[in-house]
């Protein structure tokens, strides 16, 4: 029920964590990532990333620059190069 | 034989220059740990990158159309060395070493009838490259201003390392820093960075995540466009991290054997001083007991 959800910087790996969803600012649109999506990789453009702890709750934003996003048989794992917030 | 006076003032020179190679020695320490935590920060990042692109790499053949920073640009007649200093000494041979397996590196392809370019980064290993190859250097990177290389300096490098590229003033680019090994060891270290070579984590990579069918958006061809110059940015940003990790493990053991040398100095002429204080008195008294007995 839960999507591992990795957000790596060079700097350091900002978040590891399980979440419930998490929407992605994609190049060719946004997507959302729930538990068990299909393997899939895609160029992010800047923007927010809206992180869904519950299917409830608020998203969280966290705002990314360049980067690209990998999901895998292990969660979502988003490489961006600048993060704020 | 030195006055007493001088000795005084030798000894008292040689303790504070102990005191400075101690502070620096200090300095090094906390600075080191510091550098080996960036440093291992930025792991993952590589190694995630690493992964993504060998199972790309493996998908995408190479051919004219992929990209010039992976196909390269057709020959190997200009090679750019990229030397990766620091800008400040006290490091014992840690400069030298990067500099002399550079100049190693340059005979070599001019034997074997290439030019060689340099592009600097750092402050120390400019006036031995341009001593040596007084027209070759190309570009220099000043990072004078910058206390700790970031991800910034790295983008930075790369951007010009990338447009000198595209301007075709090199064909190939080697990367020279110094790796870390340990505060005691470091290795002088020399990398191709363009045109990217396939990453060696290609056949792990692949295992991993080619066993599903991935969806790519936009294709594979134009992500691993974008890709590569991050993939470069990451190579020099680590290569900046081990440097400094490297600089602070050479200047903490430098530094250790000043302190240790001046302590055995300081002990040497403390004994020579007290020998020669001892005869002045002796030769004193000598004096004093001839004059009584004169009289």
């Amino acid at each position: 029920m839960a999507l591992h959800f990795e957000l790596v910087t060079p700097a350091k790996l900002v978040r590891s964590e399980d979440v419930h969803m998490v929407v992605v600012p994609g190049a060719e649109g946004e997507f959302g990532v729930l538990e068990g999506h299909a393997p899939f990789m895609s160029t992010i453009r800047d923007g927010a990333l809206k992180v869904y702890r519950s299917e409830s709750g608020a998203p969280e934003e966290i705002m990314i620059q360049g980067g690209f996003a990998e999901v895998g048989a292990n969660g979502l794992t988003v490489l961006a190069e600048h993060v704020e917030g | 034989m030195a006055s007493l006076k001088e000795l005084k003032g030798r000894i008292n020179s040689v303790k504070s220059t102990q005191k400075i190679t101690k502070a620096k020695q200090m300095v090094a320490a906390a600075k080191l740990r510091k550098a080996q935590a960036a440093a291992e920060a930025a792991r993952p990042y590589a190694a995630r990158l690493a992964e993504v692109m060998g199972s790309l790499a493996s998908k995408v053949t190479v051919s004219e159309t992929s990209p010039k920073l992976l196909a390269g640009t057709g020959s190997d007649q200009v090679h750019l060395l990229v030397v990766a200093n620091s800008d400040k000494g006290l490091c014992g041979a840690f400069n030298s070493n990067i500099v002399k397996a550079a100049l190693v590196k340059a005979r070599e392809l001019e034997a074997a009838g290439k030019t060689v370019l340099f592009y600097m980064v750092g402050r120390k290993g400019r006036p031995v490259i341009r001593r040596n190859y007084p027209k070759a250097v190309l570009a220099m990177f000043d990072t004078t201003d910058v206390r700790e290389p970031g991800y910034d300096e790295a983008e930075r490098v790369a951007a010009e390392l990338v447009k000198l590229y595209e301007e075709g003033k090199f064909d190939v680019a080697h990367l020279f820093y110094s790796k870390f090994r340990s505060a005691l060891l470091q290795e002088p270290t020399e990398q191709q960075i363009i045109p990217v070579p396939a990453p060696k984590t290609a056949a792990a990579g692949a295992s991993a995540i080619g066993a599903a069918v991935v969806e790519y958006e936009p294709d594979e061809e134009d992500i691993l466009a974008a890709l590569l110059p991050r993939y470069l940015k990451t190579q020099i940003f680590g290569a900046l991290l081990e440097n400094s990790a490297s600089e602070q493990g050479a200047s903490m053991t430098a530094m250790d054997n000043a302190t240790r040398n001046a302590g055995e100095l300081i002990q040497k002429l403390t004994i020579q001083y007290n020998r020669s204080r001892q005869a002045a008195i002796t030769t004193e008294l000598v004096e004093i007991i001839a004059g009584a007995e004169a009289l």
